[in-house]
């Protein structure tokens, strides 16, 4: 067991510190261990036979032949599953292995296991799988006229509105004022977004041991132990406490480890066999592994009297949630509830339906339904700022929502949000003068490819203003638990669940200790279900706050402890909760108490581009941004988290897209599904606006998701300012420029 | 899998011979590329990074002798960049600074893709192929080496040994488009050299039909270039970009990358 035993001191400082991350060098020096490290003597290695076919039924599964080939210990299928045959992370949809019916391309079928991988790939071409192919539904407006893939209506009677659709995952209505209220200009638009990936570098693995008393220890890099072990447990007939997750080495997570992978898989087997079993995903598999961004097509209708405020606003988002639910739900109702982005509009109808297809299964992504109505919102402000010939920085000034305002959902924001501070601040950046000709083709549009010398170069400059909530929401039970031992000679030890995927809760975790307990001599314990309760999932933005509630709730109740005991050794084990929300009501979209959202983060940006508008090929020159993030409890973690959001958000501007054919993905690898490289990267000239946000410890707000809700839009509105197209589809392809 | 390491062509070429199922490995990033996928399954490799008769290049009364193993990064350096300055400008493009430090002109040449950015510069130059084997050495021109989609003219027993060009004096270049910035295969590629002493223009692109593809035009009707590029090609749709795009842009690199030689 290399990869998660011992953990080095940690040398951090107090919050508000710069600080470097420990792992940094491990990571660059390829010496940090990941979850696909992980090894132990006598393991055995699990594979997955996975759907050829985006919808057909299971006639019959054959794995006589995969028995008998050397090496195989092991074949299972659906009726191998000792509990529950479905998991799911919010409803159970999922089989664990198919049972009747394939849904899409790559869902599990049956598992083998054996001495060694190749072995064990062998063994998945001996089972024969016998298939009826259906008529798969792939459009995401068709959807709601087809077959029903899941008869059952798995969402229904979740407090959902009742849509009796097919294919309907939730359907959402706010209506705000009276939508139907008269402006004196009226903008329109239709927008679209292809499917993103989180493109994470580490693919899905995990290692699970068997306790030899019918329990299970799970090693996976994944988001949030806990509710990876309440969904496991029930699908093995365990109890929780015969499960345990332990946190491997994360290789980058962006919403794509929320919903379990191999965890059952590799327990499943591991259990069968009675050794230890690996599963590693490689990359082709692994964007099969996991779900994706959703696709969107959003319809806008935006009115608006004649010196720019906004009267009305009338959006339709439609979300192709792909074959099962995973997070589709609380996406939907995040692209509803910040669909307009952060102004003030007091009439407006929202209409988001999310839907069942036989497309690659979508849910959690870095800005969770945000990312893709701010590009549709951005796109209509600038293009109401044309039509009414102002600034667009003037109009969203004079729109900006703030403190006192009131979402569409009629949630009165009472927390902080400086959204004309962060607009001023980004505006205020002074943006780099137009380089001169001749230049290196690396500071040009085709970079290395040489392709112009200043032929065809158009330079624009973009702006644009994006939002979303910090927590879970609409009544979700959020908690955070955290344990602190003090030791006898002034040393303590933090236990914590928290999944470090990269994002540096492990230091903001130390930076809280530390300065709560007034020492230097802090470790972290090993990430692991076994000794602390649940952390909460490492997704919407939440980590930071309720980490660093819960370590400091712990730390100050240790303290107070041993001032009562008057010394000795101190063991205590505190749960933060953030304030209560309630859901929204399933026929008005309206709130149903104070709020259905914790908090909000707002950023800014303003993004130069060079476009050589023959080839289509672009190059982002600078971005500038200003970022709302509460307290900067490390700033050099945070700038870090703005570039990488950037970055991503970059991505899906330029080049990210997973490409279906029939429910299928076309470009399963990192050859053809492009993400950024460095040289594709502009510098990012980074403000913070630190508002503290009243309701959380210290005033932090959550800071990785708003770079990149906003990213895409703003760099996406330069393009349109270089080539005067309206560009109303994300990734934008050079055909959109030049033909 | 049984790894055959030779340390001198003969020896290789030998091996070659009694074991047709080995495959060659030169700088690997294809091969093991196609292992890692499981794309291939070869009995044996004959690896060949250590015959130094295939390592750096060599000029003989003007004519070039660019080893198999020459590698990009080599490519890209003087006094070769000089003298080939479009192979030097495709090779920049090749993947990032490791696949550049392994990867060879020999491998490319090899994998015969239609997006191998080693291809056109060397067909605009009108490159020939040399091929060893136990019963000896021929050459025959790069445009006939390639056959198809991953397909050459290698006969059994055979190694590419070396590339031989004889660099015409005009102006060259090479432009490659693809959607990031680095680190991407050519949606289309285009090599142009102006060869002022045979009186022509030659082009040669790369993605854009089976095999890249050489265009040659007289002097005098330069400026028909773009036009006889994209009759030349016949690309498809994929995953990439679109047949229309790619014509849209062969044209314009076309436009471009002669005006650039001209212009000089
Ligand atoms: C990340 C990455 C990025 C890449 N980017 C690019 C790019 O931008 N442009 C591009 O063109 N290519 C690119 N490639 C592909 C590859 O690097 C090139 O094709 C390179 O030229 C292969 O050379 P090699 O020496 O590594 O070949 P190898 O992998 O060793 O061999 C390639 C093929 O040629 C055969 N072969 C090798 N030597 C000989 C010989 N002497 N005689 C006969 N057959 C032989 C092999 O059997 C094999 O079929 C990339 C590859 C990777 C992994």
């Amino acid at each position: 067991m290399s990869a998660t035993t011992e953990r080095p001191r940690l040398a951090v400082g107090r919050i508000g510190e710069r600080l470097p991350r420990e792992d940094a060098v491990p990571k660059v020096t390829g010496e940090f261990s990941y979850a696909s490290d992980l090894s132990t003597p006598g393991m055995l290695w699990g594979d997955t036979l996975r759907s050829p076919h985006a919808h057909a039924r299971v006639v019959s599964i054959d794995v006589t032949a995969a028995l008998g080939l050397p090496g195989i210990h092991g074949a299972l299928t659906h009726e191998d599953v000792p509990g529950k045959k479905l998991y799911g992370l919010e409803f159970a949809d999922q089989p664990v292995l198919a049972i009747d019916r394939v849904r899409y391309v790559g869902e599990p079928v049956a598992l083998v296991v054996a001495e060694h991988p190749e072995q064990a790939r062998r063994a998945l071409e001996a089972i024969v799988v016998e298939y009826e192919p259906l008529e798969p539904v792939v459009d995401m407006e068709r959807a709601l006229e087809q077959e029903p893939l899941h008869p059952d209506r798995p969402t229904m009677g979740h407090g959902y509105r009742d849509d009796r659709r097919p294919n309907v995952v939730r359907h959402l209505v706010i209506r705000h004022g009276d939508p139907d209220i008269a402006g004196d200009v009226v903008v329109t638009g239709t927008y679209e977004l292809g499917i993103q990936d989180q493109a994470f570098l580490g693919p899905e693995s995990g290692l699970a041991i068997p306790d030899g008393e019918g329990g299970v220890d799970i090693h996976v890099a994944t988001q949030w132990l806990h509710v990876d072990r309440d969904q496991v447990a029930p699908c093995l007939d365990l109890r929780p406490e015969q499960v345990r997750l332990h946190l491997s080495g994360v290789g980058g997570s962006f919403g794509g480890r929320e919903d379990l992978s191999m965890q059952i898989h590799s327990a499943l087997l591991a259990l069968h066999t009675g050794r230890p079993v690996k599963m590693v995903y490689d990359r082709a598999e692994s964007f099969t592994g996991h779900v994706h961004r959703h696709p969107a097509r959003i319809r806008c209708e935006h009115r608006a009297t004649r010196d720019g405020r906004l009267t009305s606003v009338r959006m339709q988002i439609l979300l192709d949630g792909g074959a099962y639910a995973s997070s589709s739900t609380a996406v939907a109702s995040n692209a509803a509830s910040f669909g307009l982005g952060p102004y003030r509009v007091d009439n407006a109808l929202i209409e988001t339906t999310a839907v069942y297809t036989n497309n690659p299964p979508c849910g959690a992504m870095r800005g969770f339904g945000a990312v893709q109505t701010c590009f549709a919102a951005e796109a209509q402000m600038d293009q109401l700022a044309a039509e009414l010939g102002l600034d667009p920085v003037e109009l969203r000034l004079l729109n900006a929502l703030e403190p006192g305002d009131s979402l569409p959902t009629g949630q009165v924001i009472e927390g902080s949000l400086p959204t004309r501070e962060v607009i001023r601040r980004a505006a205020a950046l002074p943006v780099p003068d137009q380089e001169t000709l001749p230049r290196d083709p690396l500071r040009l549009p085709g970079g290395t490819g040489n392709t112009t010398t200043g032929e065809g170069i158009r330079r624009g400059v973009g702006f644009a203003l994006g939002f979303k909530n910090i927590c879970y929401s609409e009544g979700f039970d959020d908690f955070c638990a955290a344990r602190v031992v003090l030791h006898a000679d002034g040393s303590a030890v933090v236990h914590s669940a928290a999944a470090e995927v990269g994002q540096g809760v492990v230091g903001v975790m130390l930076q809280v200790a530390r300065t709560e307990l007034g020492t230097d001599e802090v470790t972290l314990a090993p990430h692991t279900t076994a000794t602390v309760g649940s952390a909460g999932s490492t997704s919407a933005s939440r980590m930071t706050w309720m980490a660093a509630g819960a370590v400091r709730d712990a730390c100050r109740a240790a303290l107070e402890e041993r001032e009562r005991r008057g010394g000795g050794e101190v063991d205590v084990e505190r749960v933060h909760r953030h304030p209560r929300t309630t859901p929204l009501d399933p026929e008005t979209g309206q709130i149903t108490g104070e709020r259905a959202h914790v908090a909000l983060a707002v950023a800014a940006m303003r993004v130069v581009v060079e476009v050589d508008v023959e080839l289509g090929l672009t190059r982002v020159v600078w971005v500038g941004t200003a970022q709302d993030v509460g307290k900067a409890v490390n700033p050099l973690a945070l700038e870090g988290q703005i570039e990488g959001g950037t970055a991503q958000g970059l991505g899906l501007a330029l080049m990210e897209e997973i490409v279906t054919r029939n429910g299928a993905i076309q470009n399963a690898s990192f050859t053809d599904y492009l993400i950024p490289t460095a040289l594709d990267m502009p510098p990012v000239e980074i403000e913070l606006v630190e508002v503290p946000e009243p309701d959380a410890p210290y005033g932090v707000k959550g800071v990785g998701e708003p770079p990149t809700v906003v990213s895409t839009a703003a760099i996406v509105s330069a393009m349109r300012a270089a080539t005067g197209r309206p560009l109303t589809r994300a990734p934008v392809r050079p055909d959109d420029i030049c033909l | 899998m049984e790894v055959f390491r030779p340390s001198t062509l003969d020896e290789a070429l030998r091996l070659r011979a009694e074991h047709p199922q080995a495959r060659p490995i030169q700088g690997g990033t294809d091969v093991m590329v196609e292992l890692t996928f499981g794309d291939a399954r070869p009995e044996a490799l004959l690896d060949l990074s250590e015959l130094a008769e295939l390592r750096g290049f060599a000029e003989e009364d003007g004519l070039l002798r660019l080893g198999a193993g020459l590698t990009y990064t080599e490519a890209m350096q003087t006094p070769l960049a000089s003298r080939l300055p479009a192979l030097a400008e495709a090779s920049r493009t090749v993947g990032s600074p490791q696949i550049r430090n392994r990867g060879t002109i020999g491998g490319n040449l090899g994998t015969a893709s239609p997006a191998g950015d080693a291809l056109p510069p060397l067909l605009a130059e009108r490159a020939e192929v040399e091929l060893a084997s136990a019963r000896g050495t021929r050459t025959m021109p790069l445009a006939e080496f390639l056959l198809g989609v991953k397909r050459t003219a290698l006969a059994p027993g055979e190694l590419v040994t070396a590339v031989r060009v004889r660099p015409c004096e005009g102006p060259q270049t090479f432009a490659k488009v693809g959607q990031r910035n680095a680190m991407v295969i050519a949606i289309c590629s285009l090599a142009v050299v102006v060869d002022a002493e045979a009186g022509e223009v030659r082009a040669a692109f790369g993605s854009s039909a089976v095999t890249a593809r050489c265009v040659v035009v007289p002097l005098a009707e330069a400026a028909e270039l773009p036009e006889r590029v994209v009759e030349a090609a016949s690309p498809i749709d994929d995953v990439r970009a679109t047949a229309a795009y790619r014509r849209h842009a062969l044209r314009v690199l076309a436009a471009r990358t002669l005006e650039r030689c001209l212009r000089t």
